[in-house]
Parts: structure tokens; sequence; C-alpha cells
């Protein structure tokens, strides 16, 4: 079949960047949005022309690398499908579609279809974890999990990190993505001491990295390649509420966003 | 050409059970104190990489990890679908330390360092316990215990998993702590940053060249010691089940900076992976072998049998596998599954439009079991089938045909995981160490924690305190030479400027390899694709087209250079599958196999680890043996029947 591609192209974020369409001719079915782009991509090549840039890795759905727009959607129109899985047979002869980057001033402008979402890595530093260093740890056994409460933190730990609820959410808030990780530990007896600590901290480097403030409106869930349930926020609320009066003397450190690619060692 | 160095690994003296161990003990120690003044470069922060950076950060030490992804989280571990095995007989099914040690021996097809395996199955019950109190959400039965399953090549239950996901909340667990060294400011973070030269000084590893692969900008990492957990190489062959960023730039860098290259044709095809549906398909998809735990693998009986399978009855279908293999059934390892359909389908009873496939059959534990248990078990790999096939496994069996998936050669290394240059340790998928011929599957993930959590933070510990590294800058000789190599380097590539693209350079690549260096060999064929690589690799530097520049994110560029080592690598790996007269796990060399068309050791000639030296772009390397004994468990002839 035959699709027309709109694509945002910019290759800074200096420079001024726009929408360019591309007519693609041999879309097989079987293939993928990404192998759909490979095979514009070797044409641009060959002609000369610098290939989209777009981020991908596993192409399995798992490693949260790719995601862009498709015509105003995250991840494009299948429900639970990163755009690596998404196979062209869900479009029609003749169909355009426009492709642009995650927008978020969180998620700062690289090129082409690639942003850079380093925030999500320093709202996992402000507390989503464990602190339990190797060696310290108790039979595997020792402390029974019953199997739907593994079930439920296994539902929000499925989160991949690849930021389609930011871009999807019309505040452009991180809290799917905060919340699964606070439900995914809170509801674990192993994650339960740090719980208000973890809460109170990853919250504050939310809002340190600019995101928007959640209001309940879904999109984040609706776009969702893993599903993660609304109800993570709710416990995110929950826990940052009991862990602000507990916590109410400490004071909140919060890493503050890089802007740049330029690593500053410690 | 063989080589006069002896390869000592180094394995402690003494009763196997006790070699770790005493090991450790005669281990020297950093004082707690000093360890802040030791950087240590962590290259990798996929298990192993993330798993050794957060230990090593938890001890003390000064560790950088790099990872050319844009977030460690990302790295190839987050794939791994089925699950982790350990030794820890929470079924109460007669398994043991021992047992997971000899299974793995002999998964290995008498391939592995006895010490190595032993002291893996001994570190697996401690992984399970870590990665609990980290909150990886393990399966769990109703009364609030652990759950397992079982894997190929094992009669017991022996693998903890977290649904189809394992590797995605091993890794997450591990990177967690990872983040949370980084916060402590123990670790600093260098994402999307490649390794493209190793720097050794007096003969040891010192340091790093990286490009930032947003920028462009090369930098110079110096350190004490240079902590490769590169993972595997399997995208030699183009199409395969890695992640398409996987490669091999970094160990192969190593290898022409003097680490030996050890067994790198011990390519692990896996069995269970959808078929290859057009020219434009980009990677293949892996269906975990767990599903053979409840799947039934068949084909027709009849030739060219065009017959949808539900309307092929019973009496018409081989299943070929429990047929063969009354015992292991379908678990049988690997090597044995992936073979059993390739001849299936050479015989021209292969499945699906290609004909190259065969089928996974569900309906028998579906009637059993009920669809619902089904769908807990393995739901999300059953969606990820219909999504890329629009076929519902529920009601048709699934088609899968054998795929590249791992590589069980990689950077030799010592019981101390040390290569042949002094401070360069490697991790995880990009050693050889201790898989053998044929790797079991849930092992790799297992390995790769074993290295990270347990063994590095003694081993690099007493390398320091052994070693003692005098003090080095940025500004020495070695590593401006190496900087300015690497600049070279790129530019040669951007300025080939010629018609063809980096990725058809790379699919060509991979047809060689996977029809002469891939399921079956013979020593023409080998021979042949060594004549093709070289021609490739001609035309490569003289008719490679990239686009751009150096000096932004410019990823035909990354590829270029990824491609470039592939080739050489490919040509080693056919060197080394033609030099090896047996056939062995993976390695099956048609000219040797039993009557029954297995693969035939050849044990007197060929019990040793090949680890290949490199002597120059120009010159054949250099082969050194490192004999293989078996104390423990008797080389025989496998058998799953
Ligand atoms: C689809 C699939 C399913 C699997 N399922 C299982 C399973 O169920 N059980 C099991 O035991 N095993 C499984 N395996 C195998 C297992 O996942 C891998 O062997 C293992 O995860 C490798 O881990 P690693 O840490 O060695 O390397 P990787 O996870 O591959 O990590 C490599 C790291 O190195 C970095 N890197 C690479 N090159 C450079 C460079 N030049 N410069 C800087 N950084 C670099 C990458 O960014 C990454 O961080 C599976 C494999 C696949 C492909
Ligand atoms: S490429 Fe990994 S999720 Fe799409």
């Amino acid at each position: 079949m035959k699709l027309k591609l709109t694509i945002w192209r910019q290759k800074n974020p200096g420079t001024k960047g726009k929408f360019v369409t591309y007519p693609v001719n041999d879309v097989n079915p079987e293939m993928s949005m990404l192998e759909c782009l490979d095979v514009l991509n070797e044409s641009l090549i060959e002609r000369g022309e610098e290939p989209v840039a777009f981020e991908h890795d596993c192409r399995e759905g798992i490693c949260g690398s790719c995601g862009f727009m498709i015509s105003g959607v995250a991840h494009g129109p299948q429900p639970a499908t990163t755009v690596c899985q998404l196979t062209m047979r869900h479009f029609k002869d003749g169909d355009e579609l426009v492709l642009e980057p995650w927008r978020s001033a969180s998620f700062p402008f690289v090129k082409d279809l690639v942003v850079d979402r380093r925030a999500f890595d320093r709202i996992i530093q402000s507390g989503g974890y464990v602190s339990v260093s190797t060696g310290n740890a108790p039979d595997g056994n020792d402390i029974p999990v019953g199997k739907e409460i593994a079930d439920r933190a296994m539902d929000a730990a499925a989160c991949i990190g690849c930021g389609a609820c930011v871009a999807a959410c019309p505040n452009g808030s991180a809290a799917l993505f905060t919340g699964a990780k606070i439900a995914h530990l809170g509801i674990l007896p192993q994650g339960k001491p740090e719980q208000d600590r973890r809460a109170v901290r990853m919250v504050a480097q939310m809002h340190t990295e600019g995101f928007g403030s959640c209001t309940n409106i879904g999109e984040c869930t609706g776009v969702c390649p893993k599903e993660i349930p609304l109800e993570v926020i709710a416990r995110m609320n929950r826990d940052y509420l009991f862990g602000a009066w507990t916590e109410r003397s400490e004071v909140i450190n919060t890493i503050a966003p890089a802007t740049d690619w330029n690593f500053r060692e410690k | 050409m063989t080589g006069t160095m002896k390869l000592d690994a180094g394995i402690p003296s003494g009763p196997i059970e006790q070699a770790w161990d005493k090991a450790r003990f005669d281990m020297k120690l950093v004082n707690p104190a000093n360890k802040r003044r030791h950087t240590l470069l962590v290259v990798g922060s996929g298990l192993a990489g993330a798993s050794a950076s957060a230990t090593l950060g938890e001890l003390g030490y000064n560790v950088k990890c790099f990872c050319f992804q844009d977030s460690p989280r990302r790295a190839h571990s987050i794939a791994a679908q089925g699950g982790i095995n350990a030794a820890k007989n929470y079924q109460n099914d007669g398994d043991s330390i021992y047992r997971l040690f000899y299974d793995t021996v002999k998964g290995g097809d008498f391939r592995s360092r006895e010490a190595n395996v032993y002291r893996l199955a001994q570190n697996s019950v401690h992984i399970i316990d870590q990665c609990v109190a980290q909150g990886v959400p393990f399966a769990r039965e109703y009364g609030g215990s652990l759950e397992n399953r079982s894997f190929g090549g094992a009669q017991v239950s022996r693998t903890f998993y977290a649904r189809g996901q394992t590797g995605q909340q091993l890794l997450l667990g591990a990177y967690q702590a990872l983040e949370r060294q980084v916060d402590a400011g123990q670790v600093t973070m260098f994402p999307r940053s490649e390794m493209l030269d190793l720097i050794v000084i007096d003969g040891q590893a010192r340091g790093i060249v990286a490009r930032n692969l947003i920028t462009g900008q090369l930098s110079v990492h110096m350190a004490d010691a240079v902590i490769l957990a590169t993972g595997g190489y399997g995208n030699v062959y183009y199409l395969s089940t890695n992640a398409k960023g996987s490669n091999a730039t970094a160990i192969w860098r190593a290898y022409k900076r003097g680490a030996l290259f050890a067994n790198p044709c011990f390519t692990q095809i896996h069995p269970t992976c959808i078929p290859v549906s057009g020219d434009y398909q980009s990677k293949l998809t892996l269906m975990s072998e767990s599903l053979r735990n409840d799947g039934r693998i068949w084909v027709p009986k009849k030739k060219g049998d065009k017959r949808r399978p539900n309307e092929i009855p019973e009496d018409e279908r081989d299943y070929y596998l429990e047929r063969k293999y009354p015992a292991f059934g379908n678990l049988v390892p690997r090597d044995v599954a992936s073979r059993n359909a390739k001849a299936v389908c050479d015989e021209g009873r292969g499945v699906g439009e290609t004909g190259l496939g065969v089928y996974l059959d569900f309906s028998d534990a579906i009637r059993r079991l009920g669809e619902q248990t089904i769908r807990e078990r393995y739901g999300n790999l059953f969606d990820m089938y219909q999504r890329i096939t629009d076929e519902d496994p529920y009601k048709v069996p699934m088609r899968i045909y054998p795929a590249i998936h791992y590589t069980m050669g990689g950077l030799w290394v010592d019981y101390q995981l040390q290569s042949t240059i002094p401070g360069l340790f490697v991790l995880g998928e990009a050693n050889f160490s201790d898989h053998g011929a044929n790797r079991l599957g849930a092992s790799a993930l297992m390995q790769g924690l074993s290295d990270g959590y347990f063994i590095i933070p003694y081993t690099v510990g007493n390398y320091l305190a052994s070693a003692k590294p005098a003090k080095v800058t940025g500004s020495h000789p070695e590593a401006l030479a190496a900087f300015a190599a690497t600049q070279q380097g790129i530019a040669k590539l951007l300025a080939i400027k010629g018609k063809r693209t980096v990725d058809s350079f790379h699919r060509e690549l991979g047809k060689i390899v996977w029809d002469d260096c891939g399921m079956s060999r013979t020593a023409a064929g080998l021979k042949e694709a060594i004549g093709k690589i070289r021609a490739l690799r001609e035309e490569f530097w003289q008719n490679l087209n990239v686009p751009g520049s150096s000096d932004d994110l410019n990823q035909s560029l990354e590829k270029a250079a990824r491609v470039a080592d592939f080739i050489e690598l490919g040509e080693l790996m056919c060197i080394d599958a033609l030099e090896r007269n047996e056939s062995c796990g993976g390695h099956f060399r048609e000219e040797y196999q039993t009557p029954e068309g297995e693969a035939q050791r050849d044990d007197q000639h060929y019990s040793y680890v090949a680890a290949w030296g490199y002597t120059g772009s120009a010159n054949p390397p250099e082969l050194y043996k490192e004999p293989l004994e078996f104390a423990y468990v008797h080389p025989s002839q496998r058998s799953y029947k």
C-alpha cells in the first residue's frame, strides 16, 4: 500500500523545524511503523538526504526507547501498542500520517523525533528504589507476598518509561509514571519502610522537572502501552499526603534538571 | 597460527564446593577509606553492568557507568522474558546447587569451565534473595511463596519469573539500585555515550575513549580498572532477537588492544521465534522458551501438507520432539530443539507461507488448564504474537522458527573475570565464561547478576590491592593516541562517500553468516563464507555511504562503526568454526554427527576453549588453547531421550 508520512524535521534545538511530507510507496501491511521508517530512511540516504532520527532499540515494546505522536495520538491508534509493535495493517492505502516528537518542556528537544527523557531517571533517583545494598537480603521466601499483592505490584511495575503519558496529557503531567513506581514499591512489604519518604521526594522532583499537575483527565492511561491503571496516581497522592505529614520536618532536596548533554562529573 | 602464551584461568585448588570461598579468602582487600580514591569505569548498564555499578558504588568506589541508550534502564536485558534459574529447591523436587551445576555443564555440552559454573550455581540462590529484597515482583503462589516454572534442559522447576517480563523487572531492580548510587554521588552515569576504544598503559587497562552520541564529542576517561558489560554480538547476523543497538564494538576494540576472544563460533539459535515475514524485516521476535512448558511442537507427517492446522487430524501430526526425546519431550535444550525444527523443515514438512516454521500448539494445555490459566502464564506473549502476526494463538497454533538469540562466546576471562589485559574485567554476555557451547534457558540473567552483584565486587578489589595501578592522566601519550585514532576512524567512515547504506552491508553480512555459520556448518561453507566476508569488508571501506556529520546525533554513523566491527568479528567466527572439527552444543558441523543426527563431540582433540588473539588487520589471528578438565561431571554424549 501507499502512505504519506508528514514528519517533523529539525536538526537541533537551535534551528527551526518544519513538517516535510514523504510519500512511501511500498508499504507492506506486515511491517511495523519503525520498519516503515527504515524503508523511508534507506531511500533518503540513497538520495543523499539525512535520514529521520528516531529512537528505538528492542522493537518488542519493552525497552521504552521508541515513541512519537502519530496524527496527534501518542504511539498511534492501537491500544496497548508501542510504535515499534504497531503494524501497518492498521492503516489504509492512501492514509496520511503526521509524525512528531513528544512535546513537553520537561523533555527537551534533541533531533527530529528524538527528545531527552532524562527527567524520568532523576525522578527514580529521588527515591524510586528500596534501599537495600547487595548482600543484605533475607531469604526470598522469608516475607510472604500474597499473589494478589504481587500481581498488583507487577501491574504498576510494568511501566516502560517511554513518556507517552506525558506527551498525551494536556497538562504535561508525569503523574502516571511517578505514580507507577510509587505504587509498585509501596504495595510490596519490601518497599513499605520508605513509603512516605519515597512519595515526598519523587513528587518534589517531578515538580522540579516542571511537569504539570494531574487533573485526572486520564489521557495518560489511554495511550499507555502497558495500560498502567489510573489508580496508581490516587496511590501516589495518598502516599504523598501521608508522607508530607510524617516527613514534615525534613528538608527535601531535589536534583537540578540537566539542560544539555555536557556531562559534569561529581 | 597457534600461540604459545599459557592461558591460566587461576582456578583455586581443592574441592569445587570450596573453591569460591577459598578464592575470596585469598583475595587482598581494599581499605574502606581508600575505595573512594579508586575510579572504576563500567561500560554497560544491563543486568551485569547495572548490578556491578550499583554494588561497587555501595562499597564506596567512585564509579562511572556508560551506556548508549538515553537511559540505563533501556539496556537489552530489559527484553528477557522467561525467567531466571536458581537452585532454591523451593519446589522440593530434587534440585540442588550440584544439580544446577550439573545441568549447566551438561547443557553446555562439556565446553565450559566447571569451577565457574559451580560458583554460578552457588550464587544463584543469593540473586533471588537480593532481587526480592529490591522489590522485584516475582510470581507468587496464593500462600505468598515464590512460584517456579520449568525451562529447557532441566527436569526440575527452578525458574523464577515475573510474568513474561522477568528481564524487565530484574533490570529495573538493578537500575533502581544504580540510581540510588547516582543519588548518593557514588556513580556518575553517562547515557548516550558509546565506548569506541580501550586505553592500555604499561599493559594495564586504564581508560576508554567514548563518544557522546548527541554532541558527537569524543572524550577520554581514565580509571584504575575498566569493566566491560556490553552484552552479546548476536547482531552479527543482522536478524536476531537482540535489540537493534546491541553491538560488539566495545569487546571488539578491546580484542584489538590485546584481549583474547574466546569461542566466537559458539552462538545460540533459539527454537521459538516468530518466523521471518519479509525482506524489510528489521529484527526477530522471541517467543519465550517458557511456552514449551505448555505448548506442544508439531508438524504434519506429510510433506507439503497445506491444510490449516485445525484440519489436520491428530494421527497425521508428528510431535517430533516428544517422539524422539520421550524423557525431555518439548523441553530439550535449545540447540537440540532448533536443529530438529530445521531438519523437519528441510524435509519439506515446515508450515506457513515460507515453509520455514513449525507449530507450537496450546490447545491441549487450554483444554487441561483452562484459557484463564494460560492467559495468566503467558498473556503478554500471546498478545505480542497476535500483534505481530494478526493470528490468535488461543485459537490457532503459533508458528515458530529458530533465530539467533545469544552468544556464548565473548572475551576470554579467568576465574576472576579478568581478561588477558590486567585491569580489564568482562561481565555478562560479553564474556565467554559459563555456558560452554550452549546456554540453558533462564541462565543468562543468572550469570549477568552473579557476575555483577557477587563476583566483580570481590575480584576488582583484589586487583586494585595487588596491582596497585600507578596514577595516570588523560594526557598520557597512550590516551592521546587512542583519542586521535578514534577521531580518525570516524573521519574515515564519513569520508568514503560511496553508494551503499550501512544496513545493506549489514544485511549482506548477516545472510552470509546465517547461511554458513548458523544452525549448521561445513568446512566448505565456512571457507567460502570467509572469502565472501573479506570481499564485503573491502567493499564496505570503498562504497559505504554515511550521510551527515560527526558533530551531532548521527544514527547512520553509529551503525557504520558497529557494522565495521561486526564484519571483522563475523570472519573470526567462521575461522573459529572451521578450526573446531567437531560438533558441540550450538556449533553443529555437518561432518561430525552421530548416526541419529546428534552433535558428535571430539573430546580427545577439542576439549578446550579456543581463545583468539589479534595480530593486525592483515594477519590471521593467533589461537591459544585453555584445556578443559572435568573432575565432577563426566563428559558423555548428551542424551535427552
Ligand atoms: C528477547 C530475549 C529474551 C531473553 N530471555 C531470557 C530469559 O528469559 N532468561 C535469561 O536468562 N536470559 C534471557 N535472554 C538473554 C539475556 O537477556 C541476555 O543475555 C542478558 O540480558 C545480557 O545482559 P548483559 O548485562 O550482559 O548485557 P545487555 O543487557 O545487552 O547490556 C549491554 C549494555 O552495554 C551497553 N553498551 C553496549 N555497547 C556499548 C558501548 N560500545 N559503549 C557504551 N555502552 C555500550 C548498552 O548500552 C547496555 O547498557 C534473552 C535475550 C533476548 C534477546
Ligand atoms: S523499541 Fe523498545 S519499546 Fe519500542
